[in-house]
């Protein structure tokens, strides 16, 4: 017995043709973000169905060319990309031509033999998805670059809040702990910006630089705040002996979060993986304010949109009828 | 013996119907100019060409050919980036009649037989005259100094650490002290280390809103300023090399001022472009001293116009393909210049009128030579003929291909230009023609 299921189509507006890359929130405009976001709620209702499979990308290749660890991002492309019926082809760096010396150019042409529609990179350094998307003809999708940016965490994070709080426009977010090095403070904070929603920046004075918006040293600042959302301090991004703070000890007793810095009502973000007992009291994290898991939730269909967005040129497809057993 | 060694001739020729200009000699007029065995023997109208070649240079400046303090010719050690021939014949292509190379080879240029080798090489290859820099410390290690007067001795143009900066106070003072048996100038990269580690670009909005670890003016101008006091303690000239921010510039003209003898120079890249261009990640932007600020940008501008900083220098710094063919971030700092400097300040300082003609002129050629030491190339009767004439009305795209240089890390590719060098006489002979 099966039945005909349809993804509703007043939910995918007709739009412009979506942007050919996704390498930086600052690429996006609000209405990007508005369709993505639409789009990404239309899939999370295929989500909820036994059979999770849409055939929107059968026979399209997407390649996943991770070459610095993660878990969430990861496995949310490739199921993403499965989601949607594409094929995957997932390169880590570890165990790759990488380890023999093999520039990212090289590996890059050398993948795109196999003719991928998308390029997902992840990568350490600063500028790598720039350069994958000079000498490829795919859509390439900037799953982090160094400390630069990480775009499809930023929506989900608006996703995220979108779904929580029933809105995103005049919300105040404040972000939390190690900004200098965190790509997902700087997507969070354009984005946030483009929808409307305001923002202050809360930590140590040289991890929280001045450019990038309001301010304050003080935790108390998060009081105002719908959404406290707290960033890793990211250990691996420090240069050697810089003394940023002067122990960890010192950070978590002026700046974690623990129940007694929260307000009943608000919310707590963090983009993972969390380092319990130093920036996140661990009674945070496991509590209800917490929307960890919903953030990973969220991953999921905001990637799918993102894939669909750069695959499907011109108005949406809709009315695609899906077989449900 | 003079420091600088290439090939030299005798050639014999008449431009006939070229706008003069040298503004040292107070000459600007439309005039002929006849070169005699390499040397210029007349200056007027309707000379007699004496059956020499005639280049009709009607609608053309004739000015005296550049001079650039500061370029990177990679040999030895890195040949297949720039060599003697490749790096001379980018410096003729760009209206050059005399170009300083910088010591920062593989290995370093610090004792008389690599200098005297590299001198040799240089006298049968290089398409004009190179001065050879050798380094202040040996191996640029900042610990022992270098024979610094047997180097002068063997022909040693300046000498300099560029790459890095003289990292002890007290090891500068003494090199300064010490040089004044040279009479070579003292050029300095002036940075300090631990404030501009881990960076990638100006220190400012962009670098925060990128990510990319910052580089401070600070990082420069305390450096400056420590020099500055040093030079003026000791009462030796210095010369600070690819000056970049507002602060450095101030306290270079509060040093003359006071009476230190110290000159400046500034690239076409600093004063051409800003740190809003990184926002692109081409690792052809990427440059030690790294773009700064508009703000920045400006105060270079002014400087040169006044004369605080008396030089033009390309800081050409050529790199394989491989080299900047990677993310940003592992990139290698440094971009090619000698090819496109008079055009890219011709395009984005004469015509927008920030400069005037002359001025860039007097920029690109007496300044340099006067910070270093060199002889001025001049257009007078009995001169040595080291002249350049530039087409202002030309316009052209800087495309790879254009290049003489071995490597293209340019950070001007694809962009229109607007003048073009057509002729470059260097040391009594013909080095270029387009």
């Amino acid at each position: 017995m099966t039945e005909l299921h349809v993804v509703p189509g007043e939910l995918l507006p007709p739009v412009a043709p979506p942007k050919r890359h996704l390498l930086s929130v600052g690429d996006l405009t609000r209405d990007d973000v508005e369709r993505l976001l639409a789009t990404a709620r239309s899939f999370a209702r295929s989500q909820e169905r036994d059979n999770k499979k849409l055939p929107t990308l059968r026979g399209r290749l997407v390649l996943n060319l991770f070459f610095e660890s993660s878990t969430r991002t990861s496995s949310s492309f490739e199921l993403a990309a499965k989601r949607l019926s594409a094929d995957t082809l997932s390169i880590k760096s570890a165990g790759s031509s990488v380890e023999k010396g093999e520039s990212l150019k090289d590996t890059a042409l050398t993948l795109s033999a196999y003719e991928p529609d998308v390029i997902v990179i992840r990568h350490p350094q600063i500028g790598a998805p720039q350069l994958v998307a000079a000498v490829t003809e795919a859509h390439v999708v900037n799953a982090g670059d160094g400390k630069h940016q990480h775009p499809t965490q930023a929506l989900l994070d608006l996703y995220a809040i979108q779904t929580e709080l029933g809105r995103l426009e005049g919300l105040h977010v404040a972000i939390v702990g190690d900004v200098l090095h965190s790509r997902v403070a700087r997507s969070l904070l354009q984005a946030l910006r483009l929808v409307g929603a305001r923002t202050t920046l809360v930590g140590p004075p040289p991890l929280v630089p001045p450019e990038l918006g309001e301010r304050s040293y003080d935790i108390g600042a998060i009081g105002d705040a719908d959404v406290v959302y707290v960033l890793r301090m990211q250990h691996e991004r420090m240069l050697e002996g810089a003394n940023y703070v002067p122990s960890l000890r010192e950070y978590t007793a002026r700046w974690g979060i623990t129940p007694e810095r929260l307000r009943p009502g608000q919310r707590v973000m963090h983009p993972g993986p969390m380092n319990r007992g130093v920036e996140i009291d661990p009674r945070v994290a496991d509590s209800d304010a917490a929307l960890v898991v919903d953030q990973v939730r969220a991953g999921l269909v905001v990637r799918m949109a993102v894939l669909y967005d750069l695959l499907t040129r011109g108005p949406v497809l809709v009315e695609t009828a899906v077989e449900v057993a | 013996m003079s420091v600088l060694v290439g090939k030299t001739g005798r050639d014999d020729l008449v431009v006939r119907g070229a706008r003069i200009v040298d503004p040292t000699e107070g000459i600007d007029a439309v005039l002929d100019l006849r070169i005699d065995h390499g040397t210029i023997s007349a200056l007027g109208t309707d000379l007699d060409a004496n059956g020499h070649r005639v280049l009709d240079a009607d609608g053309l400046v004739l000015a005296p050919a550049f001079v650039d303090p500061h370029v990177h010719l990679r040999t030895p050690g890195r040949e297949d980036e720039e060599t003697i021939a490749s790096g001379t014949a980018a410096a003729a292509a760009g209206g050059y009649c005399a170009i300083v190379a910088m010591p920062n080879t593989d290995p370093v240029v610090d004792s008389t037989d690599l200098l005297r080798g590299l001198r040799a090489r240089a006298l049968d290859e290089a398409e004009v005259p190179v001065g050879f820099a050798a380094a202040i410390t040996v191996a640029q290690a900042g610990a022992q100094l270098t024979e610094m007067g047997e180097l002068a001795e063997a022909g040693a143009a300046a000498f300099t650490d560029d790459g890095r900066p003289v990292a002890s106070a007290g090891l500068l003072r003494r090199a300064l002290e010490y040089n004044a048996i040279t009479g070579r100038p003292l050029a300095l990269h002036c940075e300090e280390p631990s404030l501009t580690r881990g960076g990638h670009m100006h220190m400012g909005a962009v670098s925060a809103e990128l990510g990319l670890g910052g580089w401070p003016s600070l990082g420069e101008s305390l450096c400056v300023a420590r020099e500055l006091a040093l030079a003026g303690d000791t009462a030796q000239p210095v010369h600070l090399m690819h000056l970049s921010a507002r602060e450095s510039v101030e306290h270079l003209r509060a040093a003359q001022a006071a009476g230190v003898r110290a000159t400046g120079e500034a690239t076409p890249h600093h004063l051409c472009r800003t740190d809003e261009a990184l926002r692109s990640l081409d690792p052809n932007l990427k440059m030690n001293p790294p773009l700064r600020s508009a703000d920045d940008r400006a105060a270079l501008v002014e400087a040169l116009r006044e004369g605080t900083i008396a030089a033009v220098a390309t800081d050409h710094a050529p790199h394989s393909r491989e080299e900047k063919d990677v993310p940003f971030e592992a990139a290698p700092f440094g971009v090619t210049g000698l090819e496109t400097a008079f055009a890219a300040l011709y395009t984005h300082l004469v015509r927008p009128g920030l400069l005037g003609l002359e001025t860039l002129l007097e920029r690109l050629s007496a300044g340099p030579a006067r910070s270093l030491g060199l002889e001025r190339p001049r257009i007078a009767v009995g001169a040595p003929a080291n002249l350049v004439l530039l087409d202002l009305e030309a316009t052209w795209r800087v495309r790879e291909a254009c290049f003489r240089s071995r490597s293209t890390n340019s950070w001007l590719l694809g962009e229109r230009l607007h003048g073009k060098v057509t002729t470059t006489i260097a040391a009594g002979r013909v080095a270029y023609e387009a």
